[in-house]
């Protein structure tokens, strides 16, 4: 998770105190991921118990701060220099919500996938107009602020073409005569592990046997 | 002075007729105001490009009404409606369509020009309209010595030159790149805001989020809409 790594590499500036990393966090991410101090100070206990950062001096206000060791700036190092790795195994929750809704009798899939193409799109209006405010950033803030909401933007956006793609499937499926809801199994489920993750669903059209 | 600038009233539009007619637009009734982009999107053939043709005046509709600025289109005649169209409506094609034998000011001065105003009175307008787009220092020079976002941007002048209010825009941004495209789409927000009203036809979220109001066509009906809540922060926004 990025949070861990994000900490450490703004302590690869210099030591930091908890409720400090935190306002330093903020301001680099446009607050658009909230951290709590609690959960930034679970973080620092994990990062010093993996020998990632060491506890340094207490200052006049009783702050402790935090410094990196050189593990630590080597972990930062590969962090930059390493992808973000994509799952192939979705937890995307509207992912799930379409592939229920479309094995179910007498849901309107299409108003289904209307309602959330309404909804991105207001939330894609919404980042578009605030963007536009900002859209000559004056400091580094503002800029990696407009980094986030570019990435939301694009997201959103891509959420509606997936939208679109999936009306289009749904509508040659229907065509096709193979758009039916799947009723419940009378068939024992064997118990055991689940058959591997984005295997191809069997003819029956039950991936999981 | 209304701030309606258009309005169309249960207009559906059918080619063809008997069992091979094909219904492009049913019952639709959309209203676009001063200050207001209205986005259309919609598949292909679920009547974006054909609701364009008959809010401009290029095609009547089968039924139903269409009022710009307050005038019934149905009661005007060819040349009334010709003299309308040149006054009040501005067109914006995926293609530029801009003349390539003329410079820029000149593109945008024609319409004022085929409305009867003496060229050197026409070029004033048109080269505010190109002060507008940041294209004053280009006017003199020929389409084919503009980029792809340079030339739409002297079609978005030609658009509203000589205080034209209704901007109609097909896939104005089909032909650009993406950043390109949101130069583009800048200009358009900008004469909108100006007191200008437009509707932007595209398949683009992206861009159709520059709206302030988001129509679904599907089969020629307007199935759904979107409409953003005014958003005071980035921060607001990136919270919900």
């Amino acid at each position: 998770m990025s949070v861990r790594q994000s900490l450490l590499a703004i302590l690869d500036q210099g030591p930091c105190y908890g409720y400090q990393l935190r306002t330093e966090f903020d301001r680099r991410t446009g607050s658009t991921w909230p951290i709590n101090v609690g959960q930034i100070y679970n973080t620092l206990d994990r990062l010093e118990r993996d020998g990632l950062v060491r506890k340094a001096e207490i200052d006049a206000e009783g702050q402790n701060y935090y410094q990196i060791t050189d593990a630590g700036h080597g972990e930062v190092e590969s962090w930059l220099g390493s992808p973000v790795v994509r799952s192939t195994a979705t937890r995307d929750e509207l992912a799930i919500k379409l592939a229920i809704a479309v094995t179910l009798p007498g849901v309107d899939i299409a108003h289904v996938i209307q309602v959330q193409r309404t909804s991105t799109l207001t939330t894609l209006q919404e980042l578009t107009r605030t963007k536009n405010a900002t859209d000559n950033p004056e400091s580094s803030e503002e800029l990696a602020w407009l980094l986030v909401v570019d990435s939301m933007i694009f997201a959103a956006e891509a959420e509606v073409r997936w939208l679109d793609h999936s009306e289009t499937r749904l509508a040659r499926a229907v065509a096709a005569g193979v758009a039916g809801p799947i009723p419940l199994s009378t068939e024992v489920p064997k118990r055991g592990r689940p058959a591997k993750a984005l295997s191809a669903p069997s003819a029956t059209g039950a991936a999981h046997e | 002075m209304s701030d309606e600038l258009l309005r169309l009233d249960g207009v559906s539009m059918q080619y063809g007729r008997g069992e091979t007619a094909v219904t492009a637009l049913s019952g639709i009734d959309l209203t676009v105001s001063r200050g207001e982009l209205v986005a259309v999107m919609g598949a292909s053939g679920s009547g974006k490009s054909t609701l364009l043709t008959v809010a401009g005046g290029l095609t009547p509709p089968t039924s139903g009404e269409v009022i710009v600025e307050g005038h019934w289109l149905s009661q005007l005649s060819a040349r009334q409606l010709a003299t309308l169209r040149r006054r009040s409506l501005g067109f914006v094609f995926q293609d530029f369509n801009l003349i390539p034998s003329l410079t820029a000011i000149e593109n945008v001065a024609l319409p004022l020009e085929l409305d009867g105003w003496k060229t050197r009175k026409a070029h004033r307008p048109a080269l505010d309209a190109l002060d507008v787009v940041e294209l004053a220092d280009r006017a003199d020079r020929y389409p084919s010595d503009l980029s792809g976002g340079q030339q739409q941007r002297v079609a978005i002048a030609r658009a509203v030159v000589g205080g034209r209010s209704l901007i109609l825009a097909d896939e104005p941004t089909g032909a650009l790149d993406s950043t390109t495209g949101e130069i583009v789409l800048k200009m358009l927000r900008g004469r909108v805001d100006a007191g200008a009203g437009g509707i932007l036809v595209t398949h683009d979220a992206r861009h159709a989020a520059w709206a302030d109001r988001i129509v679904f066509l599907r089969d020629g009906r307007i199935v759904d809409q979107a409409q953003a809540a005014s958003v005071t922060s980035l921060f607001d926004a990136v919270q919900r």
